[in-house]
């Protein structure tokens, strides 16, 4: 017995499964392939959601899986679709979902922008309260590049550099019919507050100027970015209140700059979204009548129909990107053997509305500045 | 700001105020991705503080150096985001005022010939 096993020892030679001719060295097998850069979307609800990170994963595979930043920098990919002065839609592809939600919550929280904060009230006789129509004034995008203003703290003196007046005086006289007061009504100041403080200094002289709620040091009119430029509210027609006969309002409204994560009057986006790039995949040859039924049930017609003659029909998938998962295609029976909806994992369409005050490239360039200032305020707290 | 333990400094727990997933969760994807690593997670003790915990612990390397680089990978891969997104836009417009100016001319041979 023990000859025996001996004998077997001695045959029994080591060998590395990678010696045998069909296994792929330094890749992954295609099912393994699929896992890491694909989201399953199946009926009940999608598989293989969370991006595999860890760099040792697939060691035993000889497929190194850390974060080659040549790798990276050589395959990643930027390909804008649309650009207007409000919006924009753009594919990043190469990059993983951590870093696209890092850009969008940048976009929609940590952006500045000038939006009307102060509001001081002489007279409202409208209908409208005071909070509401200060509210109201508060949402009202202004059109100016924030870059050019600082942050005011509350110990801050109102200035030039730091505030925005506009003015606001519209009256409904008796007899004629109701107004509709729009934002074009709010007019620029440039020279500071217009309304007088109260100072109980009597020993001041009466020569000097009267001390109003901002301290202008010099016209913002000066300025060679607003001289030819008047800062005005980006949209013209938006109601802010209605007046009726003998009703007044008269007020002045602060703007400064702030952040969409104190407020969301301060965000410069509409909103900012992102979507993985849907893949549809026919898994069998779908022909004839089921080819007819598969196209008429898409209701964004991703499919299309393929002439092959002699009365024979395939379906074929001819817009995959406009897929937007509803899942009706592998709804009934078996369908789910021909049709399998998939996402790609690092590719992303991104899409900025901007309210007005920057445009959307612009926009996105400064979110990517802000996340490397963050990076860089860690790396110095660090060291 | 970091706690850790005075004898070993492969693992440690860095406290960032003013933080919250967009950053966490961006470091913590860089970090995963370095082979030095053998665990990283962050997690927010309560939403109404501004504040993150990032846990590091890694295969003898100081946890800091190791935090330290995976930040600095995080920001050269968004300086070359934004030089590819900046590059893009360009090649966008410039093949759009092309486009613009073909259609322009189009227009102008068809009043002349008209």
């Amino acid at each position: 017995m023990a000859g025996q096993g001996e004998e077997r020892g001695e045959e029994k030679k080591k060998f590395s499964i990678w010696d045998l001719p069909d296994v792929p060295a330094g890749q992954l097998p295609p099912h393994l392939e699929l896992q890491r850069t694909r989201v399953l979307c199946n009926k009940d609800a999608p598989i293989h959601t969370e991006s595999v990170l860890y760099s040792g994963a697939y060691a035993s595979m000889g497929v190194d899986n850390s974060l080659r930043l040549d790798h990276f920098c050589n395959n990643f990919r930027v390909e804008v679709v649309r650009l207007t002065e409000e919006d924009m839609e753009f594919d990043m592809i190469g990059i993983d979902a951590a870093i696209a939600n890092a850009f969008r919550r940048i976009l929609i929280a940590e952006l500045p922008t000038m939006a009307i904060e102060k509001v001081l009230i002489a007279n409202n006789t409208s209908v409208v309260q005071d909070e509401v129509l200060a509210h109201r004034l508060g949402l009202i995008p202004i059109s100016v590049d924030p870059r050019l203003f600082e942050y005011m703290s509350e110990n801050d003196q109102p200035n030039e550099k730091n505030t925005i007046v506009f003015k606001l005086h519209v009256r409904c006289k008796r007899g004629s019919p109701r107004i509709t007061v729009k934002s074009d009504e709010l007019k620029w100041l440039p020279n500071g507050s217009e309304l007088i403080k109260e100072s109980r200094n009597v020993a001041s002289d009466s020569a000097s100027k009267p001390e109003t709620y901002t301290s202008f040091s010099c016209s913002q009119d000066t300025l060679p970015e607003f001289a030819n430029n008047p800062i005005a509210p980006k949209y013209l027609d938006i109601i802010i209140s209605k007046l009726g006969p003998g009703q007044e309002i008269e007020l002045e409204a602060h703007a400064v700059k702030g952040m969409g994560k104190t407020h969301a009057k301060w965000s410069p986006v509409a909103t900012a979204w992102y979507r993985m790039l849907p893949e549809v995949v026919l898994l069998e040859e779908v022909e004839d009548d089921l080819a007819e039924g598969l196209k008429s049930k898409c209701p964004v017609n991703v499919f299309d129909i393929e002439d092959l003659g002699k009365g024979k029909k395939r379906a074929t998938v001819a817009r995959p990107r406009a897929c937007t998962l509803c899942r009706e295609c592998i709804r009934g029976e078996e369908w789910e053997k021909r049709v399998a909806i998939r996402r790609v994992r690092d590719h992303f369409i991104f899409t900025i509305e901007s309210t007005g005050a920057l445009p959307p490239d612009v926009l996105f360039t400064e979110a990517v500045k802000i996340l490397e200032d963050k990076c860089e305020r860690v790396i110095t707290e660090l060291s | 700001m970091e706690h850790g333990s005075f004898t070993d400094n492969s693992a440690a727990t860095f406290s960032l105020t003013e933080e919250d997933h967009t950053l966490a969760n961006a470091v913590r994807f860089t970090l995963n991705q370095d082979p030095r690593v053998t665990f990283c997670g962050y997690s927010i003790p309560h939403p109404s503080n501004a504040r993150v915990n990032i846990r590091v612990q890694t295969t003898g390397d100081p946890a800091r150096e190791v935090l330290k680089d995976a930040c600095q990978d995080l920001m050269l891969m968004c300086r070359h985001v934004r030089s590819s997104f900046d590059k893009a836009v360009e090649d966008f417009k410039a093949s759009n005022a092309v486009k613009a100016m073909k259609i322009d001319s189009q227009d102008s041979d068809l009043e002349e010939s008209e």
